[in-house]
């Protein structure tokens, strides 16, 4: 009886090591892989964050605005996101085919599709970001031809312009991942008719003795607070 | 040579027709059929009152203009000289008239005035504005003689104006020019103008014309070039500037954008000239000073300070981003002043437009965006100097605009400093 146990165990613990020698070789790889991955995913990094500050993204970024406004969020600077994001999905990538080097039948479909997946990543996170950018820069446009030009709250009127192109970029970056197409393109088309049509009954039927007042200083304005005839030159 | 690939075909042979010529007056024109008659004839008038024996041409170079500025030019009778001058020319006063190709700007017109008279070997020309109201013979030779027979390459208005009027020339670019290049001109941008034709060889072979820059701010860009090139510099009165249409931009804030642009812009390219030096000196000037009086211009003291307190209020987040944290709190507190005490004190304001040309140079913010920036911050300093200088009469006036210049200069040594930092 004891004799049969030992030999039983012998065996399972021969066959588990048999199938752990079978394994192990494809586990190295993984780790092989990996740590290649890891290197090439930091000379990427490098590589990168000299051909951003060659092309001066940083300065770029600092003059409209999206360096302050990332770092009013607690984030690095543009170089530095864009520059990481390379190391993370390089590594990612080696990851995963480490991961497939496994041989793990039921994780290499997942795998593969997760791979087909990064460029989308990548692609939605370069709108996300020029949004970003696009919106910092004609908000400030606005704000100041609406300071220039004297118009009412050119505040307001600048963080609407913000706001609506960031929407517009998240919308395109969803939009670049596939994640509910439609029914972000919805919500896009839903917010910004919501938004018009309040500001239009806010104007029209709750401020409307403001909009009669605004108006009318507007017009009696132009006729007593006409800039001057006189040449700057 | 180079410059023909810009002329057209029929120009060349317009100007090979003339031959060589002594003196060119350049007109640079769009749609200005109403004026531009009456400039021709003062420009042809002033060669053969002035310079009877000199081989003379008068050119308009025209943007493309579509209300028949040209066909005027080429199509107008000859002029009685002897009725005018009781007189007759000794020489033919050539007239041609040319359409450029290309972008549309005074920059691009200068550019085919002065090939043209590179073409013609021409000894001495002029820049005449096509609006003007008060053009006279004697601004032909106020222009030109300094050059022709005095041996200057520049030349740069005086005008006989109101006090109030071209308060950007008088509060920031001709002290800011007098202090960074080191040579006192009262109008560096203005638009009449004489030069030799050593000059506009000079200008011609600078590969710059493709600039926006040059292209709306070409005055600042040739005063700049005489300034910091040794060439010899003067001044000649002219008397009472009056023209039809707006100079250049048809706002405030497009002046701003492209005089002050222009002028920054040039700080950057001639940096090496004026980094670390200091002395103005006064440049000659020529011509009888007279005053006459001139029509009273409308001035609203009261929007100009409210666009300066709504601006630098609303603006405050970009001009954190120009300004220096005392600047902006000294402006801060002015905004605070009442109508009857406000006050945009000289040094104040010659370190708020030190600040803004650094932040130029080092691109804190989009360039346009800046001079933009700039506006309500002008506004101010307008404002304060209508409100202290309402009473004052023009030999006051020019002793402030001096002391401006003085400031300019005083705090220069801030300018080198802060533009030289590295960032």
């Amino acid at each position: 009886m004891g004799d049969k146990i030992l030999n039983t165990l012998t065996q399972t613990m021969d066959k588990v090591s048999d199938r752990v020698m079978e394994f192990l070789p494809q586990v190295l790889v993984m780790v092989i892989i990996v740590l290649i991955g890891l290197v090439i995913a930091w000379v990427l990094q490098v590589v990168v964050r000299r051909i951003l500050g060659l092309v001066k993204l940083g300065k770029i970024s600092e003059t409209s605005g999206v360096t302050e406004m990332l770092s009013k969020a607690a984030l690095p600077s543009p170089v530095e996101l864009l520059s990481r994001l390379v190391f993370w999905v390089v590594w990612l990538a080696f990851l995963l085919l480490g991961v497939e080097a496994l041989g793990v039948t039921a994780l290499q479909q997942q795998i593969a599709r997760l791979l087909m997946f990064l460029p989308q990543i990548f692609v939605a996170l370069l709108i996300l970001f020029v949004g970003l950018l696009a919106a910092n820069f004609f908000s400030r446009a606005t704000l100041l031809a609406a300071a220039n030009a004297n118009y009412p709250s050119p505040r307001l009127l600048a963080t609407v312009v913000r706001l609506l192109i960031a929407i517009l970029a998240v919308t395109m970056a969803f939009e670049q991942l596939g994640l509910g197409q439609h029914a972000v393109l919805i919500a896009f088309a839903i917010s910004f008719g919501a938004v018009m049509m309040g500001l239009a009954l806010a104007f029209g039927l709750g401020g409307r003795d403001v909009a009669r007042r605004i108006l009318e200083k507007q017009f009696s304005e132009t006729q007593e607070e006409e800039e001057d005839d006189v040449s700057p030159l | 040579m180079a410059e023909e690939s810009f002329l057209t075909d029929d120009f060349v042979r317009q100007l090979t027709a003339v031959g060589e010529v002594d003196v060119l007056i350049g007109i640079p024109a769009l749609n200005n059929h109403k004026t531009i008659e009456r400039v021709v004839e003062a420009a042809q008038v002033g060669l053969v009152k002035y310079f009877q024996r000199e081989r003379t041409v008068v050119i308009v170079a025209d943007g493309g203009s579509r209300d028949g500025t040209v066909d005027k030019v080429t199509s107008s009778l000859a002029l009685d000289f002897r009725s005018m001058l009781a007189s007759s020319p000794l020489r033919t006063v050539h007239r041609l008239a040319t359409t450029y190709a290309g972008i549309q700007g005074r920059g691009s017109a200068v550019r085919v005035l002065m090939a043209a008279a590179d073409l013609l070997r021409a000894k001495a020309c002029a820049l005449i504005s096509p609006d003007l109201q008060s053009i006279t013979p004697e601004w032909i030779e106020s222009l030109v003689r300094p050059v022709l027979r005095e041996g200057f390459d520049f030349v740069t208005p005086v005008y006989h104006r109101h006090k109030f009027d071209g308060l950007l020339v008088k509060n920031l670019i001709s002290p800011m020019m007098s202090a960074v290049y080191r040579s006192k001109v009262r109008e560096p941008v203005g638009s009449e103008l004489g030069f030799s034709g050593r000059f506009a060889c000079h200008c011609l072979e600078q590969s710059v014309w493709h600039e926006k820059a040059i292209r709306f701010g070409v005055e600042v860009w040739m005063s700049a070039q005489a300034m910091v090139n040794d060439f010899r510099i003067c001044q000649s009165f002219l008397g009472p500037k009056i023209h039809v249409s707006q100079p250049v931009g048809e706002t405030l804030v497009g002046t701003i954008q492209q005089v002050v642009g222009s002028l920054f812009d040039s700080l950057e390219k001639h940096e090496s000239f004026w980094l670390g030096h200091s002395g103005t000196q006064a440049v000659p000037s020529f011509g009888f000073k007279y005053s006459v009086a001139l029509e009273p211009i409308r001035l609203n003291k009261k929007l100009m300070l409210k666009m300066f307190r709504s601006g630098t209020e609303q603006l405050s987040a970009v001009l954190q981003s120009i300004l220096s944290a005392e600047t902006l709190g000294r402006i801060e507190a002015a905004r605070k002043l009442s109508d009857d005490d406000f006050r945009f004190p000289d040094d104040l304001w010659v370190q708020t437009v030190y600040e803004f040309a650094c932040s130029y140079h080092h691109s804190v913010i989009n360039r346009d965006h800046l001079l933009q920036a700039l506006t309500p911050l002008y506004r101010g300093r307008m404002a304060s100097f209508v409100l202290q200088n309402h009473g004052a009469d023009g030999e006051i006036i020019e002793r402030k605009l001096d002391e401006l210049t003085a400031q300019f200069e005083r705090l220069k040594p801030g300018l080198d400093q802060n533009w030289a930092r590295k960032t």
